[in-house]
């Protein structure tokens, strides 16, 4: 045999995952966009320890009070306290410092548990329609048809159909998503299924579960991940749209979306109902595209370099 | 072509750093060599030899970060290496062309071939339309391109490879440039059609005295078209000279050493195998149907009636070129897909129509070695794991499984302890052998390697192909071997079966088959092979070489 043994590349470089994080903390933009989410998401957990009111408690007396109007309250035990109304009241003499402190549950509940079912829904069709041929047609036309009906007209109608609540706006919103997520996973997969690496798992024996779980999902995380960053944010900005046309979440539940939804027909007269709300909301939605931006130039394989 | 002249190019100590990190300092270093006019200036060297980034600095194409140090590159006299990028792009066309290896990619699919050939005259010169059109169809014509009315019309994906390459050639050449530098221009194309762009570029140099700096990897086509050599290896030139005396009376080691790796058309004398019947087809055919509801169905038939016999210890080549049906042939025996037709018989079973449920035990028995060794291996698993799969998805306990992997890899002539290593991190010809040692892990008795050695290097493939001869030996493999190199096949198959447009056009024993073609078009890819009377194997006798 004249096969020599041959001399081996040099060491290991570090792992990809390692490298991964590394290189999108050395982005900029994407750790400022994760600061502001992490910071957004401390305030929605810690909202009732954040100088926070009862967010549904009317009061009449006190409607459409300007930021920084202060009144005296007078708690169950007969002590008073001094209350400062950060960012006023609503036409329902609410506080809104309170209303969009815990808004923030909502509006990021949603953000995440859309972008979850949105992408495991997906995932599970894209692979099956990419893999199972005689599956394509069917799940792929029936995506079409999901894709043709626009997005806020489709919500709405899957609103219809339920009980007004978080899990109905959850569909509504998730439903829409599906099929990008599905023709992304399906375009992927149709690719790498072509791959010799694939073709030599079948020829070793690979059963198909397992040569879905080993070689051929691993390829949609990263496209994924971005994807998912993405309907975060337009899960965020769906929800407000839903609320503002008041079939959202119910208005005793204050999310960003009601909030604002509420206070647009006195918005001239009194802007600041509106203003906060949608500060926290812009800056959440931009700093979620940025992280996806970050992601996806980190994520690329182009940029990866190997 | 006389060397009084002054030369057309001038490459003068060119040294070209590369960026941190790589395997070595400088892409290429001290390098020095003319092309006078109506000379074909080969250029040869293994894959990382630094023959294209020369290339590339004489038309001014380097990668940015790749910077010329030292050196200089003239150009009729004229330093390319200093000229401002107006001058530069004004010397590319007029002065020198380039011609690539993919001329699919190099041609704008959205522009007729017409346009884009005109495209370099109307930039250059003052010709009015009609001047323009006749001259495109002067040369087009000839290219010996059929029709040149309706070529200058055509798109590229209308045309065939070889065609393509043709109106590449054509753009270069329109401008009369004094060199043309043409990198690799054959490598993606059929052997037959190779050979007619080869007669083409030495007919159109010899006409036009262009300069020609080509750059191969294939000693037979340096025998083929070179008139000088220079022979490069890890960025320097190790000997230069004239074809007859490198290719014949090589100096240095490795120009040695490179010339005997190269298969040689003389078929090697190789025992008849007498093991048992290991695999037979019968009327074996793949067609595809494409249309559907609407469409009128369209059916090609990409295998038909193909009916082969291969016996354990034995190997048998399948050879013919791109679109012959060969690898549809070995894909459907690999049963990665269903045949249309026929049988497949393995032992006593018939695996043509089983569905995979049944098949999945009977996967052991044949195995596949890829083509590309840099796409066969999952690049997110380790090269142990990917050895050990199929074995464990058989039940063998994955410690066993391991065990086995390493005595593999030291069979396969790596480095054990490499099992935990990922693919990236092994070059070409190694990441065949760990395919090759993930093929063995499953103790097959039929061995299929797909164009196996077709993407290496002349030194590696010689070592893999050692490899395979010696895996076969010890673990007495019916090996059904792919490829479109006859050289190779000349080599390392028992017998020959050639496939033309999905049928078996000739089959016998592979002496036979060179010795004594039947088939006309056995004959027509025998003759067209380059270098045909080039290539005398591993005894290097210092005769002339064929003019």
């Amino acid at each position: 045999m004249s096969a020599e043994p041959t001399v081996l590349a040099p060491a290991l470089p570090s792992p990809p995952a390692i490298s991964l994080a590394w290189r999108l903390l050395r982005n900029p933009v994407a750790v400022a966009s994760a600061g502001v989410l992490l910071v957004m998401t401390l305030i929605g957990l810690f909202a009732p320890f954040l100088g926070t009111i009862d967010p549904t408690a009317i009061n009449p007396a006190i409607r459409n009070r300007p930021p920084g109007f202060e009144r005296t309250i007078r708690a169950e035990d007969g002590s008073a306290t001094a209350f400062r109304y950060r960012m006023g009241t609503d036409s329902l003499g609410r506080d809104v410092y309170s209303r969009v402190l815990y808004g923030a549950r909502v509006s990021l509940a949603i953000a995440v548990s859309v972008a979850a079912l949105a992408l495991a829904v997906g995932l599970l069709l894209g692979l099956l329609a990419g893999y199972i041929r005689p599956l394509d047609g069917p799940i792929m036309r029936l995506m079409d048809g999901l894709m043709a009906i626009p997005g806020i007209l489709l919500a709405i109608a899957v609103v219809s159909l339920f009980r007004a609540g978080l899990p109905a706006v959850i569909a509504a919103i998730v439903v829409p998503e599906i099929p990008r997520v599905v023709r992304l996973v399906r375009s992927i997969v149709l690719s790498v299924r072509e791959e010799p690496y694939v073709e030599a798992a079948i020829m070793a024996g690979t059963r198909l579960p397992l040569l879905m779980a080993r070689h051929i999902l691993p390829n949609t995380v990263a496209p994924l991940i971005v994807q998912g960053t993405f309907i975060a944010a337009s899960a965020i900005l769906v929800e407000a749209v839903l609320s503002f046309l008041g079939i959202g979440i119910p208005p005793e539940i204050p999310s960003w979306g009601n909030i604002m939804a509420e206070g647009r027909s006195l918005f001239r007269v009194y802007p600041h109902t509106i203003l906060y709300p949608g500060i926290f909301l812009g800056l959440t939605v931009l700093a979620v595209n940025m992280l996806g931006d970050g992601l996806r130039d980190t994520l690329d394989p182009k940029m990866a370099g190997r | 072509m006389s060397a009084t002249t002054s030369p057309v190019l001038e490459v003068e100590n060119l040294a070209i750093a590369l960026p941190g990190g790589g395997d070595r300092l400088r892409a290429v270093d001290g390098v020095s060599f003319t092309v006078a006019p109506g000379e074909i200036v080969c250029v040869v060297g293994e894959s990382g030899s630094g023959k294209s980034v020369t290339a590339f600095s004489v038309m001014g194409l380097l990668a940015r970060v790749l910077k010329p140090v030292a050196g200089a590159i003239r150009l009729l006299g004229e330093d390319v290496l200093s000229a401002s990028p107006q001058r530069l792009r004004a010397l590319r066309g007029d002065r020198m062309a380039m011609i690539f290896q993919e001329p699919m990619t190099a041609l704008n699919p959205v522009l007729t071939v017409g346009d884009q050939i005109e495209e370099v005259l109307r930039i250059h010169t003052e010709f009015g339309a009609k001047e323009r059109r006749a001259k495109v169809l002067a040369m087009l014509e000839a290219m010996h391109l059929p029709d040149p009315e309706r070529m200058h019309a055509s798109y590229p994906h209308q045309l065939s490879g070889g065609q393509r390459q043709r109106v590449m050639i054509a753009a270069a050449l329109i401008l009369d440039p004094a060199l043309l530098i043409a990198d690799e221009p054959t490598t993606a194309l059929d052997v037959t059609t190779q050979a007619q762009i080869l007669k083409l570029i030495r007919e159109m140099q010899a006409r036009r005295g262009t300069g020609v700096l080509f750059i191969t990897h294939d000693f037979g086509v340096v025998a083929e078209i070179a008139d000088r050599v220079v022979v490069m290896q890890r960025g320097r030139i190790v000997e230069q000279g004239p074809a007859a005396q490198v290719l014949g009376n090589p100096q240095h080691s490795y120009t040695k050493m490179l010339i005997a790796a190269v298969p040689t058309m003389t078929p090697a004398t190789r025992p008849a195998p007498k093991g048992a019947l290991a695999l037979e087809t019968a009327g074996l055919g793949k067609s595809y149907r494409s249309g559907g509801l609407f469409a009128r169905t369209r059916t090609v038939q990409a295998a038909a009636d193909v009916a082969l016999r291969i016996r354990r210890g034995e190997t048998v080549g399948i050879v013919g070129e791109s679109g012959s049906g060969k690898s549809t042939v070995a894909r459907c025996i690999a049963r990665l897909i269903a045949p249309s037709e026929g049988q497949i018989m393995v032992g006593d079973q018939d695996i043509a129509r089983l569905p995979e449920r049944r098949l999945r035990p009977l996967r052991r028995t044949i195995q596949v070695v890829f083509q590309d060794p840099f796409r066969s291996l999952n690049p997110r698993r380790t090269v142990g794991a990917s050895i050990v799969e199929g074995p464990v998805n058989f039940g063998t306990s994955p410690a066993a499984a391991t065990a086995r992997a390493r005595e593999l890899m030291s069979l396969v002539g790596l480095d054990p302890a490499a099992l935990a290593r990922y693919p990236h991190q092994f070059s070409g010809g190694q990441r065949q052998r760990i395919a090759l040692a993930r093929a063995l892990a499953m103790e097959p008795e039929i061995l299929i390697a797909d164009e196996a050695v077709s993407a290496l290097d002349v030194s590696v493939q010689r070592q893999v192909l050692a490899l395979l001869d010696d895996v076969q030996r010890r673990f007495d493999l019916a090996i059904l071997f792919i490829t479109h190199d006859l050289r190779v096949a000349a080599q390392i198959c028992d017998r020959l079966i050639v496939m033309q447009r999905g049928r078996i056009v000739e089959e016998g024993p592979t002496a036979e088959v060179f010795a004594r073609p039947k088939a006309a078009y056995t004959r027509a890819l025998i003759e067209a092979a380059p270098g045909r009377e080039f290539g005398r194997g591993v005894e290097p006798t210092a005769e002339a070489v064929p003019a």
